[in-house]
Parts: structure tokens; C-alpha cells; sequence
């Protein structure tokens, strides 16, 4: 057995990276939002915001998923919406991967940034205030940076999340070579078939390794930016 | 009139009320842990809104109830130094001077305040590094080169041994005497208040 993945496993490689990263980089600004948000303000409906946000984390990605159809599909409220108005199909596209992915990443995402913008001190943002800063400066100069750890575990984690994803994917957008069979699901799809035994095993490797690649990255990045006793996780 | 305060605000549990009306360039607020002195301080910068009064500061009204005033903590400038410090731990001692920089400050020029203060040397430290004193006389060159219209001094001396504590002391004096800032400080110690202070509200 080669342990060389062949090109058909290249494409599913970069398939999933180009759905991770996409799913990653879509997330990040509203994910850093509503952990700010849930960090920071008290406002009405702040627990149900709380837990909707926490929903795709306790739901079983089947049920993500098929929430993801109804809301999404080409006859949902909002599918059909982008169809119209952007002639964007998200169903059994790539990008229907990347929706899935996101949303099972944001909670993740969430998390992280929320912590990290807690232990943010508040009182440094008092104190950038009365040096003439206003809120939008002192969140720039103050939160922002100080909260950078925790958007690099999020981004991290959310990434690695993003590249697992199976349930909620493989229900909304399908499992559809070239399109939206990514590492996970083309792992599953291997195991169905008689002799898919190597090609599971390099996948399965190349998964692992990615992941530990992109843990070991964020944790280099937070290294360089808050000293040596930083860490992602 | 340099302090003209008269305000009722929340402290804890309790309600305050704390009233000021001085032309001395020095005031002290003076009083037992608790007295809300703190709180008074943040209300003056603007990090707490008051129940209701008036603060005035030289010409300038920072806050009243009356006319629905209540200036953005930016608009208020205050040189405010705290008792904890709040330097910015993720930026150099230079960056956390010249955050708050205005080049109008006519009155002290960057170089002039570092050599005032005697931090010229620390531009490149972060303020972990720093000790007490020198930390201190940092957060205290942060307000000064905001060209501040008044200071707010926390405690200065706390944490500080003797002959730091002094040097913080013929700082204050100088800022006072020469630059002529109105400044409030809080203090409970009784030395502190009577070589400083021309004027003294005590609070319950």
C-alpha cells in the first residue's frame, strides 16, 4: 500500500481545507460579536441569544443539519431568498458544506472568545477612556488585542471542528464527490466499500495531522504575540 | 473656583453624597476605607454616572442633573491616576505614554515629562518589569501628557517604600506648584494630606 495519498485524495483534501477555511474565515467576525456581546452587555434576551448560540453543540449534527435544510433549502425562508435575490443554492454545494460547518464551529468559536474577552480587565478600557479614547478606539487598542489569544484558539478550534464535521453535512448538503465529500465523509464513504481499507487509513492520517498542524500554528502565533507562558488551550 | 462638586451617587450598597466648593489647587479627599472615595473619583472621570448633582472643574461642567449634562469620559479629560495603575500590560512603557498624547499639551513636551518624571529610561519596558515606583511615575506621565485640565490622584503613595514615597511626594508638590493643574487627591494618611493639601473634605 502507497502511503502516498493519489490524486482523487488530494482533491478531497483540498476540498475540505478550502470548506474549513471558508467556514472559519465566515464565522470569525460574528463569532468575536456575539462573544463580545455575551461578554460584555447585559440586554434582554441575552440567555436565549446565550443558548442559541450553544444549540449546535447539544443538538445532534443530524438535527443541525436538517434544521439547516429547512431554513436553507431551496424552498426554506432564507434559501430561496439568497436563490432570488443572489442566485446562491447552498443544498448539495460546497458551500452548503461550509454553512454546516460554520455553524457547528460558531459555538465552539464562541466560546473561546468569550473567556478570553472576560478576562480582558475592564478597568484598562476605563482607563484608555479617560486618556481620550473613545469606546471604539479603546476596544481597538485594548480588548482586541488583549483578547488576541482567545481568537486564535477559537479560530483554531472552530478550524479543527470545521475539518471533523460529519452529521450536519453530509444531511444538508450530502455526500457528493468533488463537491461536498470532505476528509470525514469520504472516510465514511471508504469504510462502505470493500478495499477502501488503505485509502481510509491515509485520509484518517492526513485528518490527524492537520489538525495537530493547526493546533501547533495558533499556539506558535500566541507564543510570538503574548510571550512564552501563553497558551491556545 | 477650581472644584465645584456637590453629587449624591451609588458606592457599594450605600448612597454617597459628597460635596466640594474650594479654589485651592490642591484639594484631598480624606476618609475611611469605604467612604466611597473611589467611586467619587470615577464619577469625576466619568466611568460612573452620579444619581444626581453637579461636578464642575475650573470653567468646565463635567456633569448636571439639572441640564441633562454628562460629558463621554474622553471629553471630560481627566488626568486620572488610579490606584491600581491600569497601565497597559500588552504595550511598551513608550506606547503607554504616548496613548493618550496630545501635542497641544503647550505646557509639558514629551521629553520634558520623561526628564520631570525621571522615566526616560524605560521607554522600551513593559510594565511588568516595572518596580512600584517606577510604575507609578509612569501611570502618572500618562495622565500629565494627556494635557489633562485637572488630575485625579488615587492613593499615590500606597505600596511605595519611604524614600520612593517621597519622590512621589516632591512630584506632586512640583506638579502642583508649577504646572498649576487643579488636582483632587485621595488619601487617608494624615501626613500625606497636611504637607500637600490646601484644602481637605473629609468623608463619613
Amino acid at each position: 500500500m502507497s502511503a502516498w495519498p493519489n490524486p482523487a485524495e488530494w482533491a478531497i483534501i483540498a476540498l475540505s481545507l478550502k470548506v474549513s477555511l471558508v467556514a472559519v474565515a465566515l464565522t470569525l467576525p460574528p463569532a468575536y460579536a456575539l462573544a463580545w456581546l455575551l461578554a460584555r452587555r447585559s440586554f434582554p434576551g441575552r440567555i436565549l441569544l446565550d443558548a442559541a448560540v450553544h444549540l449546535p453543540l447539544v443538538v445532534p449534527p443530524v438535527v443541525t443539519g436538517w434544521l439547516l435544510l429547512i431554513l436553507f433549502g431551496r424552498t426554506g425562508p432564507i434559501g430561496a431568498w439568497l436563490d432570488r435575490t443572489f442566485g446562491l443554492v447552498l443544498v448539495f454545494r460546497w458551500t452548503g458544506a461550509a454553512l454546516a460547518a460554520a455553524v457547528m464551529a460558531l459555538p465552539l468559536m464562541v466560546r473561546a472568545m468569550r473567556l478570553s474577552i472576560e478576562a480582558v480587565d475592564r478597568r484598562l478600557v476605563g482607563a484608555a477612556r479617560t486618556l481620550g479614547a473613545t469606546p471604539w478606539r479603546a476596544f481597538l487598542t485594548i480588548t482586541l488585542p488583549l483578547s488576541l489569544p482567545g481568537i486564535l484558539a477559537g479560530t483554531m478550534l472552530g478550524f479543527a471542528r470545521s475539518l471533523g464535521e460529519f452529521g450536519a453535512t453530509i444531511t444538508f448538503a450530502s455526500n457528493i464527490p468533488g463537491e461536498t465529500r470532505t476528509l470525514p465523509l469520504a472516510i465514511y464513504s471508504g469504510l462502505q466499500l470493500p478495499g477502501g481499507e488503505a485509502a481510509v487509513t491515509r485520509l484518517a492520517i492526513i485528518s490527524v495531522l492537520l489538525s495537530v498542524a493547526a493546533l501547533l500554528a495558533s499556539e506558535m502565533l500566541v507564543r510570538r504575540s503574548h510571550g512564552r507562558r501563553a497558551h491556545v488551550l | 473656583m477650581s472644584f465645584d462638586i456637590a453629587v449624591r451617587y451609588q458606592a457599594g450598597e450605600r448612597e454617597r453624597e459628597c460635596a466640594i466648593a474650594s479654589t485651592a489647587k490642591l484639594v484631598a479627599v480624606t476618609g475611611p476605607s469605604g467612604a466611597g472615595k473611589t467611586t467619587l473619583l470615577h464619577c469625576i472621570a466619568g466611568l460612573r454616572r452620579p444619581l444626581d448633582g453637579h461636578i464642575r472643574i475650573g470653567d468646565e461642567t463635567l456633569f448636571d442633573s439639572a441640564s441633562a449634562t454628562d460629558l463621554a469620559p474622553e471629553r471630560r479629560r481627566a488626568g486620572y491616576v488610579f490606584q491600581d495603575l491600569r497601565l497597559f500590560p500588552h504595550m511598551t512603557v513608550a506606547a503607554n505614554l504616548a496613548y493618550g498624547e496630545r501635542r497641544e499639551s503647550h505646557w509639558m513636551r514629551h521629553a520634558e515629562a520623561l526628564e520631570f518624571l525621571g522615566i526616560a529610561h524605560l521607554a522600551e519596558r513593559y510594565p511588568a518589569t516595572l518596580s512600584g515606583g517606577e510604575a507609578k511615575r509612569v501611570a502618572i506621565g500618562r495622565a500629565l501628557l494627556a494635557a489633562p485640565r485637572f488630575l485625579l490622584l488615587d492613593e499615590p503613595l500606597t505600596s511605595l517604600d519611604a524614600a520612593r514615597g517621597e519622590e512621589i511626594l516632591r512630584l506632586i508638590e512640583r506638579i502642583r506648584d508649577e504646572l498649576g493643574l487643579p488636582i483632587l487627591l485621595v488619601s487617608h494618611s494624615p501626613t500625606e494630606v497636611e504637607r500637600l493639601a490646601e484644602d481637605v473634605v473629609v468623608m463619613e
